[in-house]
């Protein structure tokens, strides 16, 4: 099977780990081979951050380039928009609709860009665009924001839930697991 | 058991299934889950030292005392280590000591992006180079039978692409290192000029035939290719872009031992192809070594110096077809690293910024007092540069600028290389002011213990090095502690202190608002009707706030509720948003 990208994108702190761990266990699981390259100290403080999976027969390169991500994962907004020219041409993006005020936005040296889902459909891309924080919130915690995504993630993989569900079990510590549940059906069912 | 496993991770086992016992480390990205994940392993006995220099002279004397052991570091920390690495290339071994160093082409989270490689050459030890975890765990094992058997300490490189990154790795079991008798022997151990004199020899003796090692060495191979109009030398990360642009049409020679280099089988590699290229990151190691060989070959003419490559930069200087995306019309706004919501630097670095002092910085999560608003920092150089720095700086300017300059650096970064600098205005006496910004941990790189803090790396109680009695110590009669969240007094001892006739040390002390351990006040809250719009809280930078139709607002997703802004606005429209009783 040819490699299959992966991009999960936020701002430092929301989570992304999680994320990018639960990936990597399920596709080790269905006997691909598997590479997630992740990002780790200054640009983790509140700065753009982006983590890549890639998965198939056999996989080289541990980074995903401009044009070859098949879906980028967004925990924000602006941010599924800064990597937009990684998406293939006919890929997948799936966004929480919550939008963070980067520091230029903050002290007015910039603006956050106006209607960005319906720009990036008009760039060709297909954008599922949800309130992730919202059902995180009514999943029991706001910082379920990583599983609301996996959950709607998982729509467009053909997996059997089962598997899903393995490896939250395996990856999410016992305490948190019922909560994660939640936030995966619920993103799931959004 | 196969897994998917961090690199940093699998070097970690890599040790630990090589009986590897001691290990002596600093943190610093992208180095640090190495000596954290071998914490994990109740075999190994695991530090964080003070800095990377005492970390591997640590090792050396536990590899002294026979026992197999490891030390990881940065790039940079290679310079701090650089003086015992230098000798012991001419001391040898007794147990096995392999030493980890991880560069960071791209500066993710760095200073500069050397090259660690030229250091392998420099101190004339060989390095091995792993291209992923699998090879990481590997590596690590291979490098201690290399360390015994020649007597070398062995350096593992990887880059942050190999150490950040997941992939498929086969563990085994321990293998217990029997332990090497401690035997004396003046001659090899202790390195005054007559018995240096005699060890030179040696190393280069062990350079030729650690050559002919690399010669027939299984991590160096060749890969054939069905095209031999080009055929490419590459290593590390770099042989994987390769792979993913080419996959088996060139023939490929993948170096896994960076130093030294195979010069037989690169003239027969380079024979059996039309033309030649290297593809490697950061400087031309690789190329050089080839064209001392008298090798045409494309390298830096046409692949760059600088930052990280990836498939489409190989696939673009290589004239092969490249991937494109989409993109949208509107610039998008970029997001730099802040400090964080409650961040205890921020309030220090307000009171620096208010008073237009020259601060000559550190560094730590605190060298982001440089980005606006604040723009608080005139300098950053290395670990520990800003105490030396604030010296000279004085020394050169006198009483105009003692009035106006301060020295600030983190608790960890002071323990580092600080203590000299201090050492330095005590003794040689100028009017410096030193600000130690002590958030009880080692912040930017993820939380490690460090001197300071009472506990070690396993979070158990530990020695405690008193910051105030060590200053006193050395001299400073005027040292005293201030609470970044309260303004009012950071600003009368940042005063005071600059206005002393004598040299002074103000610990600023609250711990980083990401410890699990520190309790977080309820988030506030701006009253419109109150709101002014002024701006004033804009001043501090903090994520949490932003100015909505006019009016400041606060995320309450963010906040934890410090109090510095509330500080900053004239007509108190910050609330609590705390339920009173």
């Amino acid at each position: 099977m040819e490699t299959k990208n992966i991009m999960i994108v936020g701002v430092g702190g929301q989570g992304s780990l999680l994320a990018s761990k639960l990936l990597g266990h399920l596709l080790m699981e269905q006997g691909y081979d598997v590479k997630v390259s992740e990002v780790h100290g200054m640009s983790q403080r509140g700065g753009s951050v982006v983590t890549y999976v890639r998965y198939g027969d056999k996989v080289h390169s541990p980074v995903i380039d401009r044009g070859e991500a098949d879906y980028i994962v967004s925990f924000e907004l602006l941010e599924a928009a800064r990597w937009l020219s990684y998406l293939k041409p006919d890929g997948q993006i799936v966004t929480s609709t919550q939008q963070i005020d980067p520091m230029p936005v903050i002290t007015g040296a910039a603006s956050y860009p106006e209607d960005l889902v319906e720009k990036m459909k008009a760039a060709g891309a297909k954008v599922d665009a949800l309130d992730c924080l919202k059902l995180a919130e009514e999943a029991g915690s706001a910082k379920a924001v990583n599983i609301v995504l996996m959950g709607r993630l998982s729509h467009y993989f053909d997996l059997p839930d089962q598997a899903w569900q393995e490896s939250l079990e395996a990856m999410v510590p016992p305490k948190f697991l019922e909560l994660n549940k939640r936030a995966f059906e619920l993103g799931k069912k959004a | 058991m196969k897994q998917l496993m961090l690199g940093n991770a699998a070097v970690a086992r890599g040790l630990y299934e090589a009986g590897c016992c001691v290990i002596s480390s600093y943190p610093g990205t992208p180095s640090t889950e190495i000596t954290e994940e071998a914490a994990k392993y109740d075999e190994i006995y695991c530090e964080w030292a003070p800095n990377e220099k005492v970390a591997m002279e640590t090792a050396f004397g536990a590899c002294l005392a026979g026992k197999r052991s490891f030390c990881a570091m940065k790039h940079v920390g290679l310079n701090v280590a650089a003086d015992p690495l230098f000798t012991m290339s001419y001391t040898g071994v007794n147990a096995g000591m392999v030493i980890g160093v991880a560069d960071d082409p791209g500066m993710h989270s760095s200073q500069n992006e050397q090259d660690s490689r030229h250091h392998a050459i420099a101190a004339k030890v060989p390095m091995l180079e792993p291209s992923d975890s699998a090879e990481a765990l590997a590596f690590a094992k291979l490098a201690y039978e290399l360390s015994e058997e020649f007597d070398t300490p062995v350096l593992l490189k990887t880059c942050t692409r190999v150490a950040h990154s997941q992939s498929v790795v086969e563990t085994s079991p321990r293998a217990e290192a029997e332990a090497k008798p401690y035997e004396k022997n003046i001659a090899k151990y202790v390195m005054m000029p007559g018995n240096a004199i005699r060890r030179h020899p040696l190393v280069e003796e062990r350079t030729r035939k650690l050559q002919q090692w690399a010669e027939t060495a299984p991590i160096n191979r060749i890969e054939p290719g069905t095209d031999h109009k080009i055929g490419i030398i590459t290593s590390s990360t770099s042989y994987q872009y390769v792979k993913e642009v080419c996959g088996d049409r060139f023939p490929v020679l993948k170096l896994g031992m960076a130093w030294p280099m195979p010069e037989k089988l690169i003239r027969d590699f380079a024979a059996s192809v039309t033309t030649l290229t290297v593809v490697e990151e950061l400087d031309p190691i690789i190329e050089n070594y080839c064209r001392s060989l008298g090798l045409a070959l494309m390298g830096k003419d046409v692949f760059p110096l600088e930052g990280e490559f990836s498939q489409n930069l190989v696939a673009e200087k290589m004239g092969l077809p490249v991937h494109k995306g989409t993109s949208i019309d509107d610039p998008i706004p970029p997001r730099p690293p802040v400090m964080c919501a409650g961040c205890p630097h921020r309030g220090l670095f307000y009171t620096l910024s208010k008073n237009k002092v020259t601060v000559l910085g550190d560094i730590g999560c605190y060298t982001l007092g440089a980005v606006a608003p604040l723009s608080a920092m005139d300098m950053t150089l290395c670990m520990g540069a800003s105490i030396s720095a604030v010296h000279g700086f004085n020394k050169a300017q006198g009483a105009e600028a003692e009035g106006k300059t301060v020295a600030v650096i983190g608790d960890s970064t002071f323990m580092h290389s600080g203590m000299t600098g201090l050492a330095n205005i005590a003794y040689n006496q100028s009017n410096s002011t030193v600000i130690i910004l002590d958030n009880s941990i080692t912040g930017m790189t993820g939380h490690q213990q460090n001197p300071t803090t009472g506990y070690n790396i396993k979070g158990d109680p530990a020695g405690k090095i008193d910051l105030e009695a060590l200053c006193k110590a050395m001299g400073f009669r005027r040292v005293r502690v201030v609470d970044p969240y309260d303004l009012k007094a950071c600003d009368a001892a940042l005063k005071e202190e600059l206005a002393a006739a004598e040299p002074s040390v103000i610990i600023s002390r609250r711990p980083c608002a990401l410890l699990k351990y520190v309790k977080h006040e309820a988030p506030l809250t701006v009253d419109p009707v109150k709101c002014v719009g002024c701006r004033s809280c804009m001043k501090i930078g903090c994520p949490a706030i932003s100015i909505k139709e006019g009016k400041a607002r606060v995320d309450n997703t963010l906040c934890v509720g410090c109090g510095v802004c509330e500080q900053l606005c004239p007509v108190q429209a910050f609330q609590s948003t705390r339920k009173e009783g």
